[in-house]
């Protein structure tokens, strides 16, 4: 029935996460702040999964639970069955297996973009420097970054530098990539860019993907399936489904069927934006 | 796709220079010298102004300190002069290193490690406000000669400009950093020393420039005060026998010794972050 | 919920924390300093400092004595007298600097040429020049603070986005409207910064410039001050005197930056909201 079925013969088990009633209230015993209202979520293994919202409405919030930067303050989070966080446990412990992508990106600037990207299984240590940084270099060649591991971030542009990100992370075989707004500083012509080249190494290695972004367009094409969160308290909405088959590439975007879902979706987001926008919120 | 540029820093430099040459800076950096150094020629040589009557003129010092048989026995060519340069660079050495390998440290984990800063940064923040002049006593009377007392003072100013502003600078650091290496299945421990450390360092080095100039701060009033040789001792004895040239001789030095020391601490700092240079060299992108 | 609200009233851990640390610091200072009469034996450097206790009852003399206070308001007034003499000639300085690439490229290298030089170097040349000690004295506080304040406004009016600049002009601003509205106040909370740490190095430098003309010359012609208190009192070998004027000082010191900030947070209210 639903779009990861059909992609079953590349399928995984692995990556797949249940969010289960939670509520995250921002200093409980002042101003109260409710950030995350009762939301249930269930994301199957190998799907990417777009979250969308207006800004300020909560979503970093439960990608921080995800990924153990923050607690919650009721429900439970899964991953692949096993419990992340919940009763007795409020916060998650950060790991390999749930990784994050910076909205502002967080290469280490003090470290050349190889160093950055052998960061991980350096760290654990459980294979030979030879290896990691053989791997390492085949994975950049996979992503077209061959030529600038030598390089720090910031002498690189930063299109190139969020490549750099997403290997840094695969390197560490996730079971989930979760990604906050990457490319929301990007300019349009970057972005589609990165669109392609996210898919392409999307469809190399199976990760589930957890995706926060306010770009309608940006999420009818990456996407599964579109999670439509209301403004402050967070919580889902709507849920659109995309099915246009994987792979895709530029020429979905002027399909007849992304502008159906574009059409779907728009009114829902547009009323949501609104009401942050009248209810004076932050960007978050 | 290689998008890197290959700038060695020598060219890089030598770019600098060069169109710092063709700019007018270094003229109106020429004329400003000029106009204060005919201010002080003037007021006291030709004009001969009230006020500066007994103020030493501009060729009476430079003639003294440039001159093989100097008057009052200091120039260029005396040993002595380099004796007090070369005492006073000791202690100040000294106790820069000292206050840098133990306020670096301790910063480093006041920043990073909130239980210990709840325990150990208000106490910090007793002493700070004491003026490090106000220890000249306490310092005679527990600490015996008249050398340590000095390069004390001076290694207590380094030390807390030093301990403070790494503190700052570890709290300072994108907290994505952090969080970006524990997702990576960083331990604590392992973060500290690939990120915190590193991270730090501007914030270091900048503290450390800040550090060496209180240094010299407190090594001039310590040696005014007890020790023997040294810039400032040299000052203070110049003035109470009356070997006035002998005290602008010694600013001057101090000027430039410190300008000095400020720049190699720089440089350092330069050298050890590579990577900072560069990104600020090509602007951001 | 009431029980969480008092929990907020009471002491929170962090500062129990800090209080245990110092208290540990205050028993251990007793006991080092009273180790020869308690233990027999003279702990090295620590034993040799007067004892916590003793430099309590000293103290609570001293408040009695009125000389102690003139000599408070003496050191006050130096560092007050000379902060204020360099912000009123600093900011303006600073300010120009920023505006005019010109006055900017001359003045400022010889600026940078002469701020290594410790103010306390100056003291002798500054006794030679200013006819009154006193005068000389404020000299050199005045030194002290102006270098910082300086740095500061420079840094702070050279940071403005320009951006502020440009929409002020497409507003149709003169030149006066846009120092006023503009440079003025963005540069605002670099002054206050620059003020804050200005006035600690005011403080090292009148304590150090009373100490010295104290213990230079006899009698002390400049008068009093904390600096100067502090000298006497080791002259006189009243150690736990010196103890009560260095903690004196570190008050003093702490208020005087106190008032800076609290007066830089009225002045710059847009700050708290960020």
């Amino acid at each position: 029935m639903n779009m990861i079925g059909e992609m079953a013969d590349q399928s995984t088990t692995r990556g797949a996460i249940r969010i289960e009633d939670v509520v995250k209230v921002y200093d409980p015993d002042g101003a109260a702040v409710m950030a995350v209202d009762h939301c249930s979520i269930d994301i199957p293994a190998g799907e990417i999964c777009m979250i969308v919202g207006p800004s300020g409405c909560g979503k970093t919030t439960l990608l921080n639970a995800i990924a153990g930067f923050h607690d919650i303050t009721s429900g439970k989070i899964y991953l692949d069955g096993e419990l992340l966080c919940g009763p007795g446990n409020m916060q998650a412990e950060p790991g390999s297996d749930r990784i994050v992508v910076f909205q502002n990106g967080a290469l280490f600037p003090w470290k050349t973009n190889l160093e950055n990207i052998t960061f991980g299984p350096m760290m654990a240590g459980k294979l030979s420097k030879e290896e990691i940084y053989d791997k390492a270099r085949s994975m950049m060649e996979d992503a077209g970054l061959s030529g600038t591991e030598n390089s720090y971030p910031g002498e690189v542009s930063s299109g190139l530098r969020r490549r750099v990100e997403i290997v840094r992370a695969l390197m560490n075989d996730p079971k989930v990539l979760l990604f906050d707004e990457p490319y929301r500083a990007l300019d349009s012509l970057t972005k589609s860019v990165m669109h392609e080249a996210l898919l392409e190494i999307y469809y190399k290695n199976k990760v589930t993907i957890f995706f926060i972004t306010h770009d309608l367009e940006e999420a009818i094409f990456l996407g599964h399936r579109l999670i439509i969160m209301s403004s402050r308290p967070c919580k889902p909405k709507k849920i659109v489904d995309v099915d246009i088959p994987h792979p895709r590439d530029y020429s979905v975007l002027t399909s007849p069927r992304f502008r159906e879902i574009m059409n779907e979706a728009k009114g829902v987001v547009n009323e949501e934006a609104k009401k942050a926008f009248e209810a004076g919120e932050k960007e978050g | 796709m290689s998008q890197s540029t290959d700038t060695s820093s020598m060219s890089l430099t030598m770019y600098r220079i060069s169109s710092w040459l063709k700019s007018p800076r270094p003229y109106l950096m020429f004329i400003g010298f000029a106009c204060i150094l005919a201010f002080w020629y003037f007021s006291v040589e030709v004009w001969k102004l009230p006020r500066f009557q007994d103020m030493p003129g501009l060729t009476e010092v430079f003639s003294e300190w440039f001159s093989k048989d100097p008057y009052y026995g200091l120039s260029i060519y005396t040993p002595e002069y380099y004796k007090h340069i070369g005492i006073s660079l000791r202690r100040i050495a000294f106790a820069f290193f000292l206050a840098t390998a133990l306020g670096v440290p301790l910063g480093l984990f006041l920043g990073w490690s909130k239980t210990l800063r709840e325990y150990i940064f208000p106490l910090f923040e007793v002493f700070r406000p004491i003026p490090v002049l106000a220890w000249v006593p306490l310092a005679i009377i527990i600490f015996s000669g008249s050398e340590t007392p000095v390069i004390f003072l001076t290694f207590l100013a380094s030390f807390f400009a030093t301990t403070l502003n790494t503190m700052l600078g570890v709290e300072s650091i994108d907290e994505s950093y952090s969080r970006a290496a524990y997702c990576l299945g960083a331990s604590r421990w392992q973060t500290f020393l690939h990120v915190v450390v590193p991270g730090a360092m501007p914030f270091i080095f900048t503290g450390l420039q800040i550090s060496i100039g209180v240094a010299w701060f407190s090594l001039v009033a310590g040696e005014m005060v007890s020790g023997q040789y040294g810039l400032g001792y040299l000052i203070n004895t110049s003035y109470m026998m009356i070997e006035y040239p002998k005290i602008i001789i010694g600013m001057i030095t101090l000027g430039v010794i410190g300008y000095v020391t400020s720049a190699l601490v720089r440089l350092a700092g330069d050298y050890m972050m590579q990577w900072r240079v560069r990104e600020l060299a090509l602007g951001d992108n | 919920m009431n029980i969480n609200k008092l929990k907020k009233k009471l002491p929170g851990r962090a500062t129990l924390r800090g209080v245990i640390a110092i208290v540990a610091f205050v028993i251990i200072w007793e006991l080092g300093a009273r180790s020869e009469e308690l233990f027999g034996y003279r702990v090295p450097f620590l034993g040799l400092v007067p004892a916590p206790s003793a430099v309590f009852v000293s103290w609570g003399t001293l408040i009695g004595d009125p000389s102690y206070w003139s000599s408070w308001y003496m050191s006050f007034l130096r560092v007050f007298g000379g902060f204020l003499a360099a912000m009123i000639i600093g900011i303006p300085l600073g300010l120009f600097m920023a505006v005019n690439k010109t006055f900017y490229g001359m003045a400022f290298p010889s600026f940078e040429v002469l701020r290594p030089i410790p103010p306390l170097a100056w003291v002798p040349a500054s006794i030679i020049f200013w006819p009154t000690q006193e005068l000389s004295i404020a000299f050199v506080t005045f030194l002290g603070a102006f270098y910082t304040i300086v740095i500061n406004v420079l840094g702070g009016a050279r940071s403005i986005n320009k951006q502020f600049l440009q929409a002020a002009q497409s507003m149709g601003a003169s030149q006066w409207d846009m120092f006023r509205r503009i440079i003025l106040p963005a540069t605002l909370p670099s002054i206050v910064v620059g003020s804050a740490v200005g006035m600690g190095i005011t403080w090292e430098v009148v304590v150090a410039a009373e100490m010295i003309s104290g213990g230079g010359s006899d009698g002390g012609g400049a008068g009093g001050g904390l600096g100067f208190f502090i000298w006497s009192s080791y002259v006189g070998g009243s150690y736990e005197q010196i103890i009560v004027g260095m903690i004196s000082i570190g008050i003093a010191g702490y208020f005087s930056s106190e008032l800076l900030r609290q007066l830089g947070g009225y002045l710059t209210p847009w700050l708290k909201t960020r």
